[in-house]
């Protein structure tokens, strides 16, 4: 780990102002990312995890420059690029892609399959050796589709093969890095499994790093090599995958945990659950100090006074809580007093 | 709500303010484009007696040779505060709201406005009713029975509706109903009586022009209202409706067409407020002295005060209808929120 | 008979490109009290079901034939008027998306209090107490504020409490809910899961979840039934579809899931191909062009639709490959691989 991340972000914040009255007077602002940092390496899976409002969609636009930050550092290959222009971002785009969610409303449906994913080419104006359409039939065939199916329009595709194009798209330059905001949410179960493998294989083959953004928590256990838990704006825990489902530390990523439907009938009655109550706070409004406060059955005097710093509790493994599970004694964040373990229900 | 609504009406008083200064600088500067000369102005006031030296003496006393800006100030105090004038023979004065004074005939043109404002009231409500309650009533039926004769008829007349000029099918309606033909139904126009004189007679005068009016509009109200009725039907709180037991009849008015009703309020607020500025053609076609009619003779005998004080009136009221269709829009859809 | 029946139920729609075979076939019952959960992929049938059910399925043009019985009652040949009659009060439907599937121009009292009115007799002022009432029951705080308020005012799991507390507002005996959590958060999930679970207790009516999460199907159903291609393809308790699933459909779900509770695998092991098109359905056996074991028919699934036949105890499959053959398969082939090695 002595090599320089490919990705780092350092206190990274996007803060939506809201405007009232007769002026337009700026009364607040949605603070919908507010200072996260982490660091993504080379060849890795980092994984975003949260639940609606949370902020991680948000955070892949920022790394991708689709948005500006408010505030903090996006370094990319040593180049901070937080405030680049559109022109110079230009090579940028080359480097680093999105995959989006939705493969029905993120092809045009009067482009040919061919023209979606050769337009990198001609956008760059990069001269292929054998020519943009054989580089595009190659392509084509690397994310398991048939080569001769350039010239058919998106429709004629079902959406896991939609998904493919989409792909294949981000992939037509050699990007380094690929944000892949909820890649199988919308698909059905079985495609969703196809195009999870395929992401593998691609990473492997391809040497990609991947930020992959979802709400299901199977999915980005699978996927990922670290992964961050975001609620409210605010990364509470990031760890590598067998330390965040093994011996989760901050009590959102518990309950989180616990919340997953099990398919396992058997394990239904048995299972020890926690169960939050209420939604997600607006992110208009966060609640002060510990976000997670309002709904954490662990919550004392000192939750709603001081903010959790982000702190390394055992190596690799970084969460942001006063009363910390699953943390080595002695550890930095140790509990200034015992707190009551019961949950809340 | 409220900062909302003060805010609305200080951009209608500065959209106002805005389209006087354009039709004021438009009317200033065409005639003298096309040769008119202050003093070929002012003799329109005094008249053609009189002689040269009189004519300069009004048109210095009218103002017209001052420059543009202190005449249109001069204009817009008269609106607010009124003004007086000075022909040479005499100073009349014309209270507020003074919009100036006729070449023609010497009046005053706002309480000519006032006079000509009922008719065209009486013309677009009558009209607005009847084409609301046809216009969306064939949408709805259109939408349930898509496709079915039903359906194709009405869409292949709303068709023609929308396409055929008033002065066709005025001119259709008033020889087919009217000159003495066996279908009589009402009288030739040109007549009008005011409702409070008559109810009777007032709408006896008015049926043929609220048809002809009525049919031009249903006819885009009944497919506008097809087609959201088609998007709405279709949405899931529909099917919520029907899974609730609810009869189709509810479904449809309660639920859907509730739904449907938005888009149509803003197109009939925008609709309503251009034809009460004058509905030009329908009024010329049965001379009806209404400002539409009005604003036509004003721009053939070239007289300025007349069509910048009726241009003026047609601005406020789609501005001011543009306001309450905003308002309204708040209380028809509780998701939008005004602030 | 059962509390819910259906034979041979078949619904059909006539479109331009062919005939549209959503529904083909399928016969269950259920019990009051009892779970059903219909697992499938989108284009399987297991929301035309429900709505043919609950006779919402697109009105002129859908053939439908086969009979549906609830509570004695035959409901393919009885009259729309009677139907309607019974929607929203014997059986009521809980849609995925509580704010489309809510009115957003009327408040949620109203919408629930309308549900209430059509079916009892009672003064706007009795309806709209019980309408407290239920949004209390479903866990919503300060009902007698909430209940002035319109769906867009509510968090996205207090809309489907609420659209809960209108579908149960009449005390329904069969309770559909498609795809109930899907729009949710985990957690919120999570929470409306618990709800249902309780409510259902309480109510004692006949619960049908109609969803393509296995997670929620385990939580909630005492029996499954896996659809493809608008048939039945395997029926049975949750236990047997968990654990001793004999047709290679489901075992592509499960293979196609990452779990939590287990350790991770290398790779998923999903199905190859995508769904079929109901226009379209593949001759013979359905699943046959992405079955991984369609070889072992010896041709038969390409040509021959197989019988939706019983394993043992209640636990139907529909496959080819003979009893011994399935299990022999799932034993040796499919369940280790489920497991991390």
């Amino acid at each position: 780990m002595n090599e320089e991340p490919l990705l780092s972000v350092q206190g990274l914040e996007k803060h939506f102002p809201v405007t009232k009255g007769l002026l337009k007077r700026q009364v607040g602002a949605v603070r919908a990312v507010d200072g996260i940092s982490f660091d993504v390496m080379k060849g890795e899976t980092l994984g975003l995890v949260g639940e609606s409002g949370c902020g991680k969609t948000t955070t892949g636009r920022l790394i991708t420059r689709l948005i500006e930050p408010t505030g903090g550092t996006i370094v990319f290959e040593g180049n901070d690029i937080s405030h680049m222009s559109q022109g110079r971002l230009r090579p940028l785009r080359r480097d680093v892609q999105m995959i989006f969610q939705d493969p029905y409303s993120s092809l045009n449906p009067r482009h040919t399959v061919g023209a979606i994913v050769g337009a990198p080419f001609r956008i760059q104006g990069i001269k292929t050796e054998q020519g943009t359409k054989k580089a595009v039939q190659e392509i084509l065939e690397l994310v398991g589709l048939n080569p001769e199916h350039y010239n058919r329009y998106p429709h004629e595709f079902s959406g896991g093969q939609r998904q493919r194009i989409g792909i294949a798209r981000t992939l037509a330059l050699k990007p380094k890095l690929i944000i892949a905001d909820e890649p199988v949410s919308a698909l059905d179960v079985s495609i969703q499994a196809q195009v999870v493998n395929l992401l593998e294989d691609l990473q492997s083959e391809l040497d990609l790093t991947y930020v992959v953004i979802a709400h299901d928590l199977s999915v980005v256990r699978h996927i990922s090599d670290r992964v961050a838990v975001m609620y409210l704006g605010k990364i509470v825990e990031i760890a590598d995958r067998k330390g965040l489902y093994e011996a989760p530390m901050h009590p959102y990523t518990n309950a989180l945990l616990s919340a997953v439907p099990i398919p396992d009938p058997k394990r239904r009655k048995e299972r020890d659950r926690i169960r939050l109550q209420g939604d997600v706070p607006s992110p208009l409004n966060p609640p002060p100090a510990c976000r997670f406060h309002t709904r954490c059955w662990k919550a004392q005097d000192i939750c709603r006074q001081v903010e959790p710093p982000l702190l390394t509790l055992a190596p690799g493994h970084q969460a942001a809580c006063h009363f910390p599970e699953n943390a080595p004694s002695g550890s930095a964040a140790a509990a200034p007093q015992e707190p009551a373990a019961a949950p809340a229900d | 709500m409220v900062t909302y609504i003060i805010r609305r009406l200080i951009w209608a008083v500065v959209m106002l303010t805005i389209v006087s200064i354009i039709t004021f600088g438009i009317f200033f500067l065409v005639p003298r484009l096309a040769g008119a000369t202050s003093e070929s102005l002012a003799a329109r006031y005094v008249g053609r007696t009189a002689s040269a030296e009189q004519v300069k003496i009004a048109a210095d006393k009218l103002g017209f040779n001052d420059p543009l800006i202190v005449q249109y100030g001069r204009f817009a105090k008269g609106i607010v505060a009124g003004a007086d004038y000075d022909y040479g023979p005499g100073v009349e004065h014309c209270p507020a709201p003074c919009f100036g004074y006729s070449f023609l005939t010497r009046l005053p043109v706002w309480p000519d406005l006032m006079d000509r404002l009922p008719v065209t009231l009486s013309l677009a409500i009558g009209a607005a009713v009847i084409w609301v309650i046809a216009g969306v009533a064939t949408g709805v039926l259109s939408a349930l029975r898509r496709g079915s004769l039903f359906d194709r008829a009405a869409m292949g007349v709303a068709l023609a509706g929308v396409s055929l000029p008033i002065f066709f099918t005025g001119i259709v309606s008033l020889v087919v109903f009217s000159y003495g033909t066996p279908f009589r139904i009402t009288a030739p126009g040109g007549s009008f009586t005011p409702f409070d004189e008559n109810p009777a007679m007032w709408a006896y005068n008015l049926i043929l022009p609220w048809i002809t009016l009525a049919f031009l509009y249903a006819a885009g109200y009944a497919r506008l209202t097809r087609a959201g009725m088609l998007e709405t039907m279709n949405e899931d709180y529909i099917r919520t409706a029907r899974a609730k037991g609810l009869s189709e009849r509810r479904v449809v008015v309660k639920h859907g067409l509730r739904g449907a009703l938005t888009p149509i309020l803003t197109i009939f607020g925008l609709d309503l407020g251009l034809l009460l500025g004058g509905a030009v053609l329908t009024e010329s076609t049965y001379s009806l002295p209404g400002m539409g009619k009005y604003a036509i003779d004003a721009i053939t005998n070239q007289d300025l005060p007349k069509v910048m004080g009726v241009t003026l009136v047609a601005a406020f009221f789609v501005v001011f209808a543009n306001l309450i269709v905003d308002l309204l829009y708040a209380v028809v859809d509780p998701r939008v929120r005004l602030g | 008979m059962s509390f819910l029946e259906l034979k041979d139920l078949r619904i059909h729609f006539p479109t331009d490109d062919g005939l549209v075979k959503s529904v083909d076939g399928l016969s269950f019952s259920l019990e009051r009290g009892r779970t059903l959960g219909i697992v499938g992929e989108s284009g399987s049938g297991k929301s035309v079901t429900s709505l043919g059910i609950l006779g919402l399925h697109k009105g002129g043009r859908a053939r439908i034939s086969g009979e549906i019985w609830l509570d004695g009652e035959e409901l393919v040949g009885a009259s729309q008027e009677h139907v309607r009659g019974l929607r929203g009060k014997k059986m009521a439907m809980i849609f995925q998306d509580p704010l489309s599937a809510m009115h957003p121009f009327y408040t949620v009292g109203e919408q629930i209090i309308e549900a209430y009115r059509i079916h009892n007799d009672v003064s706007k002022k009795v309806a709209r107490k019980h309408a407290v009432d239920m949004l209390g029951r479903v866990g919503i705080p300060q009902p007698e504020r909430r209940v002035d308020s319109y769906p867009h005012e509510f968090s996205g799991g207090m809309r489907q409490r609420a659209m809960i507390a209108m579908a149960l507002s009449c005390d329904p005996e069969l309770l559909i809910a498609d795809e109930p959590t899907t729009a949710l958060d985990v957690t919120v999930q999570a929470q409306i899961l618990d709800l249902m679970r309780d409510l259902q207790r309480d109510f004692n009516a006949a619960l049908i979840v109609i969803t393509h999460d296995l997670g929620v199907v385990a939580e909630l159903s005492d029996d499954i039934l896996v659809m493809y291609g608008g048939k039945c393809v395997e029926y049975g308790t949750s236990e047997d579809i968990f654990e001793r699933p004999e047709h290679p459909y489901t075992w592509g779900l499960l293979g196609s899931m990452p779990r939590l509770d287990r350790e991770p695998t290398e790779r998923l092991l999903p199905i190859k191909g995508s769904p079929p098109s109901l226009i379209n359905v593949p001759s013979g056996c359905a699943f046959h062009p992405r079955c991984a074991f369609e070889e072992r028919t010896a041709g038969r699934a390409k040509t021959e639709v197989p019988e939706l036949l019983e394993t043992e105890g209640g636990h139907l499959v529909r496959c080819h490959l003979t009893r011994e053959r399935r299990r022999a398969i799932w034993e040796n082939e499919i369940k280790p691989n489920l497991e991390a090695s």
